[in-house]
């Protein structure tokens, strides 16, 4: 299954990933209405570590502990996808203890969101892929870990 | 075709049938559900209360659960007996039920001491089901004066969903803190701060000997009027069927790492179980939900026939009061590191070079970082730990354990 890779030498750390995921998800057709002067809620965040950064993003896992530990039911796995049903969710933030990636964040309302791959929104793909000025940012089949 | 049965219709029920499914997808699979109610989430019955979720939604799985999965599901019914020889569950109403292998999934029951006098309070209410729930929401007024027994997790909870419905709220408990169970003293006295500031009365290290009526006479000599009255004190593990088949029973039904009880063919799993803690290296009942849904997929691939275990299951707890985040794991031992600010709290417990347990209060972005920390047994001297206590960042590993974690296919 393609999943989300980021090649951290690549990533220039604009932050450019999360706006263009948050745009994608807003549901609007225009940019600037969407985000300008808003707080952003971005399901893909950008990390900086000592000369390094880096954009995080679900990792989709094999065995997921959001979807095991989930007090609501509200999250599991379709088709290789972590999805999360947020009318279900009560915003505990018990998938924020279990993740190892710290890939979930509450959304504007307090319920929680996270990368579902851009595969029900407007853009198709994964927006932060698309949007990627320097191709840190990938959309692709990979084996194991390495 | 096995013949698999399950005791109990929660999380650990769940988990069971969907280990069972991962591995056999067609063995006979008999539910037994005391509560006639569609498998819900317990720990939501506060969020009911609260508004913040219906019936409907509190659904842990969808509607056609039971069917995707082949499930029989004898609703209202309760296991009386095991006989574990002869691979039989007798119910309540006579009728036997055989089979090849048992999940006890039996949960808890709260735990009521017994008050002299209790008998007289005309509206009492425990609150571990949506029943509970019900209940209590029917009982309670904007006048209602609720006076609520235990300072622990359900107490505080219930505290919290029923805030705002009623006229006031005030709760004691015999331990001299807040969430004795999980917070330190120091911690406790940051979250009572912000339950006080909200209009909650508390009266710690205290707690009613005896009831007459409207009037809880106190163990300080102290008393209090109130109209509803909410018992949290605490729970127990469903154990006895186990116990009376001759299994192995302590706080909770003992269990291996399979989930396996002492008994041939009967597994135990989710709050009436006691498994192992790998933050204490023994074994402890863990209550709660993840927990119980892990151990019920655990003992559901090994009775179809996989191989699983439970890893490294530690204690750990999510829990917010009005929009203040709590969250706590492993075990406070070793040398404590603090993080603060006006509005946060961070500590950090370290013991041999690894981080054995947290706090956080307020602040608690990204903590399955630390939560990993503690489960994989990092080496602290393997990442950037100054970093780590300030921010749960993955820019404290370095480069090639970032490369394994973010490279392939997790």
């Amino acid at each position: 299954m393609k999943r989300v890779y980021v090649n951290e030498e690549w990533c220039l750390g604009c932050h450019l990933c999360e706006y263009n995921c948050a745009f994608a998800n807003s549901g609007m057709k225009d940019m600037a209405f969407a985000l300008k002067d808003k707080k952003i809620f971005p399901r893909i965040h950008v990390e900086d570590g000592d000369k390094i950064t880096f954009a995080v993003s679900c990792r989709h896992c094999t065995d997921p502990n959001c979807v095991k530990s989930c007090i609501a039911g509200a999250i599991s796995k379709q088709d290789g996808v972590v999805k999360i049903d947020r009318s279900k969710c009560v915003g505990c933030l018990t998938c924020v203890l279990v993740c190892p990636y710290g890939a979930l964040a509450p959304g504007e309302n307090g319920t929680m969101q996270k990368c579902e791959l851009c595969l029900e929104n407007s853009c198709g793909e994964p927006a932060c892929v698309t949007g990627c000025p320097n191709k840190a940012i990938v959309y692709e089949e990979r084996g194991a870990a390495e | 075709m096995k013949k698999y049965l399950i005791i109990g219709n929660g999380a650990a029920a769940v988990g069971c049938i969907e280990g069972i499914r991962s591995v056999d997808k067609a063995g006979e699979i008999t539910v037994i559900s005391e509560e006639k109610r569609h498998v819900y989430s317990r720990p939501l019955i506060s969020y009911y209360l609260e508004g913040k979720t219906d019936a409907e939604r509190m659904k842990y799985r969808s509607d056609s659960f039971y069917d995707d999965n082949g499930c029989r599901v004898i609703y209202g019914a309760k296991a009386v007996s095991v006989d574990s020889s002869a691979k039989r569950v007798k119910l309540e109403d006579g009728t036997e039920l055989s089979y090849d292998e048992l999940c006890v999934a039996a949960g808890s029951r709260p735990f009521v001491p017994p008050f002299a006098g209790l008998d007289t309070v005309e509206k009492k209410f425990s609150f571990m089901t949506l029943d509970d729930a019900l209940a209590l929401e029917a009982a309670i007024t904007k006048e209602s004066r609720v006076l609520i027994v235990g300072a622990g997790l359900i107490g505080l909870k219930c505290a919290e969903g029923i805030y705002g419905r009623v006229g006031s709220i005030t709760v004691c408990d015999l331990a001299d803190r807040v969430l004795s169970s999980i917070l330190d003293a120091d911690c406790a006295a940051v979250v009572q701060k912000r339950l006080e500031e909200a209009g909650i009365s508390f009266m710690l290290g205290d707690t009613a000997e005896r009831f007459d009526g409207d009037t809880a006479y106190m163990k300080s000599g102290k008393s209090v009027e109130f109209d509803v009255l909410v018992l949290a004190v605490g729970v127990r593990a469903n154990t006895e069927l186990v116990k009376n088949a001759g299994g192995e029973v302590n706080r909770g039904i003992v269990v291996n790492e399979k989930m396996e009880t002492s008994l041939p063919h009967i597994t135990a799993a989710g709050d009436c179980a006691e498994g192992f803690d790998a933050s204490i290296g023994a074994n402890r009942v863990l209550a709660i939900l993840p927990n119980a849904y892990m151990q019920g997929h655990v003992a559901g691939v090994n009775i179809a026939g996989g191989s699983a275990d439970l890893g490294s299951a530690i204690p750990m707890n999510s829990i917010g009061f009005f929009g203040y985040h709590i969250m706590t794991a492993g075990a406070y031992e070793g040398e404590m590191l603090e993080e603060r600010s006006d509005e946060t709290v961070k500590r950090f417990f370290v013991k041999d070079g690894l981080l054995r347990g947290y706090i956080l209060l307020g602040e608690t972005e990204r903590a399955g970082i630390y939560t990993a920390l503690i489960r994989e047994k990092t080496p602290l001297d393997t990442i950037d730990f100054e970093l780590t206590k300030k921010v749960a960042s993955n820019a404290i590993f370095s480069r090639e354990i970032r490369r394994k974690k973010f490279g392939g296919v997790v």
